[in-house]
């Protein structure tokens, strides 16, 4: 269980992170949601005690970090893949973790086995591909079996094999009743991961829910019909209150409406159509219309 | 649905300092700059030695030096003067490459008491960097002398003054690794901490000179080079400052840069 409440962080007049209060729980993939730059990552490095907030509090299983007495057991943490020394072989940087908190060395390799690091143990970490550092970074968070584990955007500069496979670890950690808190910015593949979504954006939270509550609440559909009389069906739509935008050939796309209503609305006034079709807005879509206003550094819109 | 968590019970223990130290210590002897900097100051107090005790004995033999009031122990341990920049260097590298790499965040994310990480660092890098030290030290004095003995001019390690300043050159480099040390864990970046490092060792000797006569004769003695090495002269020099006082001013200033850093790495986010 990781709480965090009223976290800010601000750097100079600009507040990374503000006024984040959340709750994440044992058991479940929880994602943490938002745009670059929206906080994720100084967040996740308070919860774990680089950082210090400027104001407001985080716990781990109701400690603060610096009071946990052998943190590897507690919470494992996959940071940026820069925190390794790339001249140290996989297996020395994990053993010199290990043995800070006490953990014996043949856990070294186990969970280099875990990870499919085992035949690279021996190689410089400065050699490794970003996939493989990734795997390093997992390996020397899961060194203490810890209860909770912190990701951040750990799928990043993996193939999608790699992506596959850290999902389904995460999906099982959880399942083995750990906390498990991943930080991504993209939504389609938080949306497979994760069973709840704690979003962020400009350092405020914007949504704390499930997955498929977030998916629903945010979700645009509009439905698309094509019609030899469209001018008729659009004076109908538009009397029930739909929003009606007309395409090419006779296409109407209409908001506000479903697709039955359409269809009804068209049967009942004897206007022929040649389609009908739901069209849902992607995930991606979503998040953006979630964090629209949110968004630190937006491209100028196209007049 | 309920699962099993694989809670462990509360660990009773802490994480121990031990641990810690064992921890650095597989740092520093699992990374390559380890080696190369200790080879580097291996063949700086040697081979600097040699040479430059072959260039006395054979000015001495040839008439050209007089072997009155000769420090047989310093000429011996004049390659020391370039292993100190390899011990410095060593001791930047040790703390300013887990800033570098970002291996510093897993080092605080396993062991949150930044203080006692930087102690057991300090310690393992203090305790590594004196055996080597002294090794090179012995070494040195016992080659130059045998390269000086034909000269009558070489002294045993019993002579007044020898053991103190052999034992001393490996206190000395010791010392100017850890001065290298704090710069580093205040520094925390690798070229500005060698910067600084360079500049107190070696620029400051060179400013304090321009000064006004007066100032400099009060101030240069206090350098941090030049009272260190007072450890290793056997002849009076002219120093204000005796062997073990002038060890003691350069470890104040090693001692400040790291009381510095102790206070300031509690502050600063990593």
């Amino acid at each position: 269980m990781i709480r965090a409440r009223g976290l800010t962080k601000s750097y100079g007049s600009v507040r990374a992170v503000d006024q984040l209060s959340f709750d994440v729980k044992p058991g479940v993939v929880t994602g943490f949601l938002g745009p670059n730059g929206a906080g994720k990552s100084t967040t996740m490095r308070m919860i774990i005690g680089l950082d210090r907030p400027s104001r407001g509090s985080v716990t781990v299983n109701g400690r603060a970090y610096g009071d946990i007495r052998r943190p590897l057991h507690e919470v494992g943490a996959l940071l940026e893949t820069g925190a390794v020394h790339g001249g140290r072989s996989a297996f020395h940087h994990l053993l010199c973790l290990a043995q800070s908190n006490g953990i014996a060395t043949r856990r070294v390799g186990t969970v280099l086995d875990i990870v499919g690091l085992d035949g690279a143990a021996r190689r410089r970490a400065g050699t490794f591909s970003l996939g493989m550092r990734q795997r390093l970074g997992l390996a020397a968070a899961l060194l203490g079996d810890p209860p909770v584990l912190l990701c951040d955007e750990p799928i990043n500069g993996l193939d999608p094999e790699g992506i596959l496979w850290i999902r389904t670890l995460l999906r099982r950690l959880a399942a083995e009743g750990r906390t498990v808190f991943v930080s991504s910015h993209l939504m389609s593949e938080m949306a497979v991961t994760a069973d709840r979504l704690i979003v962020v954006g400009r350092g405020r939270l914007i949504a704390d829910a499930s997955t498929q509550e977030i998916i629903d609440r945010s979700a645009v559909q509009s439905v698309t019909v094509r019609t030899p009389t469209p001018a008729k069906l659009r004076d109908l739509l538009l009397a029930r209150g739909a929003v009606v935008d007309a395409g090419a050939d006779g296409t109407l796309l209409v908001a506000g409406l479903d697709a039955a209503c359409v269809g009804d609305l068209a049967a009942d006034h004897g206007i022929r159509l040649r389609e009908l079709s739901t069209r849902s807005a992607s995930l991606e879509e979503a998040f953006l219309k979630l964090t629209q206003d949110s968004t630190d550094f937006r491209a100028g819109e196209v007049a | 649905m309920t699962s099993t968590v694989p809670l462990r019970p509360a660990q009773p223990h802490t994480i121990g300092f031990g641990n810690v130290r064992r921890s650095e210590f597989t740092k520093l002897r699992s990374v390559r700059s380890t080696y190369w900097t200790a080879l580097v100051a291996a063949l700086g107090a040697i081979a600097v030695g040699v040479l430059i005790c072959i260039q006395w004995r054979n000015n001495v033999l040839a008439g050209k030096d007089s072997v009155d009031g000769l420090d047989a122990p310093l000429i011996s341990l004049n390659g020391l003067y370039l292993a100190q920049v390899a011990f410095g260097t060593l001791g930047v590298l040790v703390i300013s490459s887990e800033y570098g790499t970002g291996m510093i965040r897993a080092t605080v994310a396993a062991v949150p008491q930044r203080r006692a990480v930087l102690a057991a660092k300090g310690i393992v890098f203090a305790a590594s960097s004196l055996v080597l030290a002294e090794i090179l030290s012995f070494s040195a004095f016992g080659i130059g002398q045998a390269i000086l003995a034909p000269t009558h001019a070489s002294v045993s390690i019993t002579a007044p003054g020898a053991l103190r300043a052999t034992v001393g050159g490996g206190l000395y480099l010791t010392a100017v690794g850890l001065l290298g040390f704090g710069l580093g864990a205040l520094i925390r970046h690798t070229a500005g901490a060698l910067s600084a490092f360079f500049g107190v060792l070696f620029a400051s000797t060179a400013l304090v000179d321009l000064l006004p006569t007066s100032w400099r004769n009060d101030l240069i003695d206090y350098m941090p080079a030049n009272s260190g090495s007072q450890i290793l002269t056997t002849a009076a020099n002219g120093s204000v400052l005796g062997p073990w006082s002038g060890l003691g001013v350069l470890c104040s200033y090693a001692a400040a840069a790291i009381l510095a850093a102790c206070v300031l790495v509690t502050r600063r986010d990593v």
